[in-house]
């Protein structure tokens, strides 16, 4: 009892000598000094009770750990339900009823809420590119970012020298992303597990600060404003169109209004979105796919098979890279101005998080875990300053309560043909 | 007797200062079964290593139907029918039987980006030939039941099964197992030795094996190379190897 009590004491003495210098104590300015005032009464007690209740957490450690053990387990979900969830069938039904409200409500919604709809659907589009690398092949890249950024800025190059518009550039965005992603599979290609994400880490920051010092040509940290936005068969959405070009309103003889052109964007997202999900869905079938999963699950054995390990990497690589060379294209039209800040590596974290919540080689939990990352933070806009916080502890809580994401991917099931 | 189909003379493999083989030679023919015994840390494993690719030999030559194939790639060899098991069993845990079967027919499929994405007719014919030759082999080795079961979650004995299952998917010219036994009962030895039968006289499968089990090995070997210490020690018939004095010295130590 004694040994409890002292380091109960020592904890409620090291919870005060952290947290009463770091919230008890604030500086402020009085005229043009420096002071430090003691914070309000409040705060102290709420210090002093935290204190207080980390002694008798300490203190009762044994009580308090056996009531929790003698509590009966109960999973996040039952088993049952996780199943239901995760099957393909309901995948499915899920997915498609998904789509048809994807598709009819933005008519109805508020221009902030497709706004965001749109950001939601680049991030599904990169969250399933990643998916491919990260999930099914195995490869932890935590340099995604990057194809990201070469796609953007391939887009918004083109348009601002050449002139070119976006229709003819989004699969050029895609082919330069793929190309990079090709070149930079190659150094990689020995590289496993931890020392992969420290390298693919520094390429995201290298193509970062590539496009930042390049003034001559990206305008370094400044960026390129001004990037044209995406038209419906040459009709520019904007009030006024430029020389040669018709507008939408005018053509349609409606009058302008602004949200057409953000639920236009949120329609060619939505395109996007789903042409990146349908071919991903056939490509996980296909035997490249399967082969992703082989060298996820054992290289040695893969290799022994016949399969080529090169290829199999590289190609998950150039086919993931390409996924960000369309979002990143397509976000580049959206914002209208890119900058190398747009690409920092916090991006990766968050499309790697969406890949982790969602459940590892799942389509529709990557889905999911776009909506919950991108929405949450819009919807919490007050506790901004927390987000980062609410983040790590979502990640905290997901590991303890349910490891293998919201919805993880479930084996497919094989119709064999002597089967009843 | 037919031509020796995988033949390897004077094989070494040096890992600095360790001579972990040194000279070894065996000869394969067509539709034999070929074994290779020695004490633990004889340099086995170590002679399939190099005899698949996964180690480049230090010296020595190694030829496939007089085609000379050392210091290939794993995956290059493999595709030219050399293809193995391992000691502990490694399969592709989290797919399902079927899965590990589909992705070692990968270089029999139609592989096409687009026929894929589209599911043209060609590619669907050939994801349904390669289904129907995977559940050919689940029957085989007695698994259909378990076709859409994660490999992780079968027992032992099926992985064991499974993986030289997965190996006859890639259609190989010679199989080689490594300590296909180890681990199993009795029974499951039994089962595994009429499984290699099988293999042999219905498959005309050339197989070349490491194993412990004397027992397994004196019934179904046509042919016995024994390894010690990394040298060649015997070579011979069952009953040759059985009655060689050096050989019973090694295993049994000196009397």
């Amino acid at each position: 009892m004694t040994r409890n009590l002292k380091s109960a004491l020592f904890s409620a003495v090291l919870v005060l000598a952290v947290a009463y210098p770091i919230l008890g104590l604030k500086l402020d300015i009085v005229g043009i000094n420096l002071v430090v005032v003691g914070a309000s009464t409040t705060t102290v007690l709420v210090i002093f009770a935290a204190a207080f209740l980390m002694f008798l957490r300490v203190l009762f450690n044994e009580q308090i750990s056996a009531m929790w053990r003698s509590r009966p387990q109960k999973p996040l979900m039952s088993d049952k339900t996780s199943n239901f969830l995760t099957l393909p069938s309901t995948q499915r039904w899920f997915l498609g009823a998904l789509v048809i409200a994807a598709l009819v409500w933005p008519f109805f919604g508020s221009r902030g809420a497709v706004d965001i709809a749109t950001l939601i659907l680049i991030y599904v589009m990169l969250g399933l590119g990643l998916n491919i690398v990260v999930g099914l092949a195995g490869l932890l890249d935590l340099g995604y970012v990057g194809f990201y950024a070469v796609g953007a800025y391939t887009y918004a190059l083109l348009q601002h020298y050449f002139g070119f518009g976006f229709w003819i550039c989004l699969p050029l965005a895609g082919l330069a992303s793929a190309t990079f992603g090709f070149l930079l599979g190659f150094p990689v290609l020995r590289l496993r597990g931890d020392y992969l994400a420290i390298v693919t880490l520094g390429f995201g920051e290298i193509i970062r600060l590539f496009l930042r010092n390049l003034t001559d040509i990206t305008g370094g940290p400044n960026g390129i404003s001004n990037i044209e936005k995406p038209t419906l068969f040459g009709l520019s959405f904007e009030r006024k169109a430029a020389e040669g070009m018709q507008t939408f309103h005018e053509y349609f003889g409606l009058p302008y209004n602004s949200i057409n052109k953000v639920i236009f964007l949120y329609l060619i997202a939505l395109l996007l979105a789903l042409l990146a999900l349908f071919v991903i869905n056939r490509l996980l079938r296909m035997p490249i796919g399967r082969a992703w999963e082989a060298l996820r699950e054992d290289e040695i054995a893969c290799r022994a098979l016949g399969l080529n390990p090169t290829i199999i990497k590289l190609s998950a690589f150039t086919l993931g890279a390409a996924f960000a060379g369309f979002a990143g294209s397509f976000f580049a039209a959206r914002q209208g101005l890119i900058t190398p800040e747009s690409f920092t590596f916090l991006e990766s974290a968050i499309i790697l998080a969406i890949v982790v919540l969602g459940g590892m080689g799942s389509q529709l939990g990557v889905i999911l875990a776009a909506v919950v990352m991108i929405l949450l933070p819009e919807l919490l806009r007050e506790f901004s300053e927390y987000r980062m916080l609410g983040f790590g502890a979502l990640m905290v809580l997901m590991m303890i309560w349910r490891p293998q994401g919201f919805l993880p991917m479930q084996r497919p099931v094989m119709k064999l043909k002597g089967e009843r | 007797m037919s031509r020796p189909l995988l033949q390897a003379s004077g094989l070494c493999m040096r890992f600095g200062g360790l001579l972990a083989v040194n000279g070894v030679g065996l000869t394969v023919h067509e539709k034999q079964v070929v074994s290779m015994i020695g004490p633990n840390g004889a340099g086995k494993t170590t002679v399939f290593n190099c005899l698949t690719g996964f180690y480049k030999p230090s010296s020595g030559t190694i030829l496939l139907d007089g085609e000379p194939i050392q210091g290939l790639a794993g995956h290059e060899i493999a595709r030219k029918g050399v293809v193995r098991t391992f000691q502990n069993v490694r399969l592709f845990k989290e797919m399902t039987a079927v899965e590990n079967l589909l992705v070692a027919q990968h270089r029999h499929l139609n592989t096409n980006f687009l026929s894929g994405l589209f599911k043209t007719p060609a590619y669907r014919k050939s994801e349904r030939e390669a289904m129907e030759y995977a559940e050919h082999w689940l029957e085989a080795v007695d698994l259909k039941e378990f076709a859409n079961r994660p490999a992780g979650t079968l027992a032992y004995g099926q992985q064991r099964r499974l993986e030289i299952a997965r190996c006859m998917m890639t259609r190989p010219r010679i199989l080689m197992l490594d300590e296909p036994a180890a681990g199993l009962n009795p029974k499951e030895t039994e089962d595994l030795k009429a499984l290699i039968g099988v293999l042999r006289n219905e498959h005309n499968a050339t197989v070349l094996l490491i194993e412990h089990d004397m027992k397994l090995v004196m019934s179904i070997s046509d042919h016995i190379v024994v390894i010690n210490q990394g040298t060649p020690l015997a070579d011979g018939t069952p009953e040759q190897i059985r009655d060689n004095p050096e050989v019973i010295k090694a295993y049994l130590g000196e009397a």
